[in-house]
């Protein structure tokens, strides 16, 4: 299911910039290629302008400049309601003066079904979303979990093949959204349609998506499978997004092939991989996640460099152990431990030796 | 489940019934509350159910006969009106008692008025009768029936008797009738003349003409509520001051407006004329009538139509009508079924406003409506000052109470009254 960026996905934005007010640009310069079928998340803080791309691609904004195409047909002049996206919004926007089971027609119904047909497939959608026996009720008296998955059957019912999901969980506690992130997925893949979520939630991001395009200022600054961008982040702002993240900053001091080192304004030379950063004397910071740090030196390779570490910190957490050093004047230096028989429990105020392999330390811009 | 036995009255912790301690405890809280609302409740009292009280009471309240003429109604109780014969010297004897004290007290001509709203010319004989009978005495001039014949003939006439005898009794269902283009007379309820059967038809019209000013409100009002709910928060402010600007000015200013815009020599026909769209010769006439009274009375009713409208659309969100349109609706059809009817309560809270409103309207179509286009509550000011015929302005009044009381139930009974919202 892995697209490449290219003129022959199902859905195409190229070169589109958005400007509400023709003064700044909303989103700047947005290339991007959804395959049929996939689920491609929109990642990225508030106001980084992921509504304004799904609203540009569901037809309720237009683009100030470029393309967009859906099934290779540019849909720039086609009006929203002849688009034939679903889309689920954050507040639901179920018509509160009809039942559910007509809010799940009235798609329908504008296409000019059938009341048999109709029916039929309202019940089918409601089942779908397990809500057989709700269909005689108002949304008001549904609670939030049910309305969202109303909404969500309510942009199916009329087996769109593209839909559009703005943060369709946000108002949703813990347990119920992940609950209804499994639902949606298994939906999503299981009808075959092209899905693209909008969300400021990392860890829904990773765990639902195929593909994740993390925003930044009207950029994509990634767009990766989950395990690629937690492990392979290719800038500074993606690796501290994405994630726990430890942040080290100094200057290339020289790189050979693989493996860059780096002095640290603290002194302390390190080993790292250059990944955007390719001349000596380049300012980078690196990054490490906390779970890639090493305490036993033997499993590194000979003649790494290794640094001085003081405990300041440790937290049971049952499955794993978190630990706070201060690294090369970093105080807030994290290490995730996994909860093993063999694995020590450092005592605060003592100091240790860490390294890491160089492969797990990105050195990325500044 | 608890140790509280399911039978017998749960008792508190001083060990009476747990009911009398809460009630006890609530009817503090609600004495409390009750001197709290007490200015207000004394207000409410003063200034609307002793009036609409007074008002219900003198629309049938008929005291003045038997309080000016106390022996004249007992004596004549047993006189036939049917026999086509005059009452009793007896009768006339008791009367002239009757009209010597009221005389003294100068309250024969208040009498003679209130008769004359059932039969035109009486007021005269009370009056020219009432200088005469003055100067008798109630035992050596009798036998009286032939003198006041001689002061004026309208004595020796069956009908003004049956009359005195018809209204004798404390309260009369007179007004009303009147109210109603009907006639109390002694020979039953019968139809006013022909001229004088106006007040239906003024009902009639007041209700029709209501009615077209609340749906020349909902069509005018409707856009432009729309527009204050979705335009940006700036151009909203400056549009709602346009909206509430009439209410900075003076209702007789702007009504006095609509005449200079609407009158033959107005600023409307000039520019029609000028235009060439009318001959000079040929100016509409666009006040004085129905037409102006339609037209002031929509543009000052209008404020009342877009305030209540605009507080309900304020509340629908954007995303509703997005939601339509993703869903695969035009334009058309997401306005009309989903953002249209959850409109509807704004609807009829304007409505129910404009239309109250305007149906106890009195001084605009009082200037504009010439005598096409008056309401009933301009004929209720003229019974009031003019006519000074109260009973049958409360009539009138009474009626057109419950008239909007009715229209209220028949609201509630179609639209239901829970679905009217001011926000
Ligand atoms: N209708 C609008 N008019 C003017 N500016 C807008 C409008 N909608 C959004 N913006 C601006 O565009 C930028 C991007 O907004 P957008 O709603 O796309 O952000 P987002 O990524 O969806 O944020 P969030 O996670 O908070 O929903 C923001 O700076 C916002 O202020
Ligand atoms: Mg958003």
């Amino acid at each position: 299911m892995s697209a490449e960026n290219g003129s022959d996905g199902f859905v195409t934005f190229e070169s589109v910039q958005k400007s509400y007010d023709g003064e700044t640009l909303v989103v700047k310069d947005l290339n991007l290629s959804i395959a049929r079928g996939e689920f491609l998340t929109m990642l990225g803080p508030s106001g980084s302008g992921k509504t304004t791309c799904l609203m540009m691609l569901a037809g309720f904004e237009t683009a100030t400049h470029g393309d967009i195409r859906l099934g290779g047909v540019s849909i720039n002049n086609i009006p929203p309601h002849k688009r034939g996206i679903g889309m689920v919004f954050q507040n639901y926007a179920l018509f509160p003066h009809m039942t559910v089971a007509e809010n799940l027609s009235f798609p329908l119904e504008v296409r000019k079904l059938d009341k048999s047909e109709r029916e039929q497939k309202v019940m089918r959608a409601l089942d779908m979303v397990q809500m057989g026996e709700f269909g005689g009720r108002r949304p008001a008296q549904l609670s939030g979990g049910q309305q969202q998955r109303i909404a969500l059957a309510r942009a199916l019912v009329f087996e769109p093949e593209l839909v559009l999901m703005d943060e369709p969980l946000g108002a949703l506690d813990k347990q119920l959204r992940e609950h209804m992130q499994f639902e949606i997925t298994k939906l999503a893949h299981d009808l075959g349609i092209t899905t693209v979520y909008v969300t400021h939630d990392q860890t829904e991001a990773l765990t639902m998506s195929d593909r994740v395009a993390v925003f930044n200022d009207g950029v994509i600054q990634q767009l990766a499978p989950p395990d690629e961008l937690y492990e392979q982040p290719t800038s500074s702002f993606v690796a501290q997004f994405i994630g726990e993240n430890n942040a080290l900053h100094g200057e290339v001091q020289s790189i050979d092939g693989d493996v860059a080192v780096i002095k640290l304004n603290s002194g302390d030379l390190i080993d790292a991989k250059p990944v955007n950063v390719s001349n000596v004397g380049d300012k980078t910071m690196v990054s490490i996640r906390p779970e890639r740090v090493e305490f036993n030196m033997s499993r590194l390779a000979e003649g790494s460099h290794t640094l001085k570490a003081e405990v300041l910190e440790f937290v049971y957490m049952g499955d794993t152990f978190r630990t706070r050093l201060r690294v090369a004047d970093n105080d807030d230096f994290i290490v995730k431990t996994r909860n093993a028989p063999d694995q020590v429990r450092l005592k605060p105020g003592s100091t240790v030796d860490i390294g890491w392999m160089p492969s797990d330390c990105r050195a990325l811009d500044a | 489940m608890t140790d509280v036995q399911a039978s017998g009255p749960v008792l508190a912790a001083d060990g009476r019934p747990l009911k009398r301690s809460l009630a006890r405890a609530l009817r503090r809280q609600k004495l409390r509350a009750l001197m709290l609302i007490a200015p207000l409740l004394f207000f409410v009292a003063i200034t609307f159910v002793i009036p609409i009280g007074s008002m219900l009471f003198r629309s049938i309240e008929n005291n003045i006969v038997g309080d000016t003429l106390p022996e004249t109604v007992l004596a004549i109780a047993s006189w036939d009106s049917a026999s086509g014969e005059l009452p009793d010297e007896e009768v006339y004897a008791a009367f002239v008692r009757d009209m010597i004290v009221a005389v003294k007290n100068k309250t024969h001509t208040r009498l003679g008025s209130r008769l004359n709203y059932e039969l035109a010319g009486i007021s005269s004989m009370f009056r020219q009768s009432g200088r005469q009978v003055r100067k008798w005495d109630p035992v050596e001039d009798a036998p009286f029936r032939d003198k006041l014949i001689d002061v004026h003939k309208g004595w020796g006439e069956v009908s003004t008797w049956a009359l005195i005898q018809t209204y004798s009794g404390p309260y009369t269902s007179g007004y009303f009738l009147n109210a109603v283009d009907l006639q109390l007379t002694p020979e039953g309820i019968k139809l006013q003349p022909e001229e004088k059967r106006i007040l239906i038809k003024l009902f009639i019209r007041t209700l029709v003409m209501s009615l077209i000013i609340t749906g020349a409100c909902i069509l005018l009002g409707y856009p432009v509520a729309w527009l204050l709910a979705n335009l940006p928060t700036r151009k909203a402010n400056l549009l709602l001051i346009l909206v509430l600007l009439p209410f900075w000015t003076s209702l007789l200013v702007r009504t006095s407006a609509w005449k200079v815009m609407l009158q033959q020599q107005g600023v409307i026909n000039d520019v029609l004329v000028w235009l060439g769209f009318v001959a000079d010769d040929s100016r509409l006439i666009m006040i004085n009538n129905q037409f102006g009274t339609i037209v002031a009375m929509t543009h000052i009713l209008l404020p009342f139509m877009i305030l209540p409208m605009f507080s309900v659309m304020q509340t629908i969100p954007p995303s509703y009508l997005r939601a339509a349109k993703s869903l695969g609706a035009t334009n058309w059809t997401a306005f009309w079924r989903v953002y249209f009817p959850q409109s509807i309560p704004g609807i009829g809270a304007g409505c129910i406003l404009v239309f109250i409103l305007s149906i106890g309207y009195y001084i605009t179509p009082e200037i504009v409506g010439g005598t096409k286009g008056v309401f009933i509550s301009n004929r209720i000011a003229y019974h009031i000052s003019s006519s000074l015929n109260w009973g049958l302005a409360a009539a009138l009044g009474t009626i057109l109470l419950v008239v909007v009381l009715m229209l209220y139930w028949a609201y509630d009974r179609i639209v239901g009254i829970d679905n009217v919202k001011l926000g």
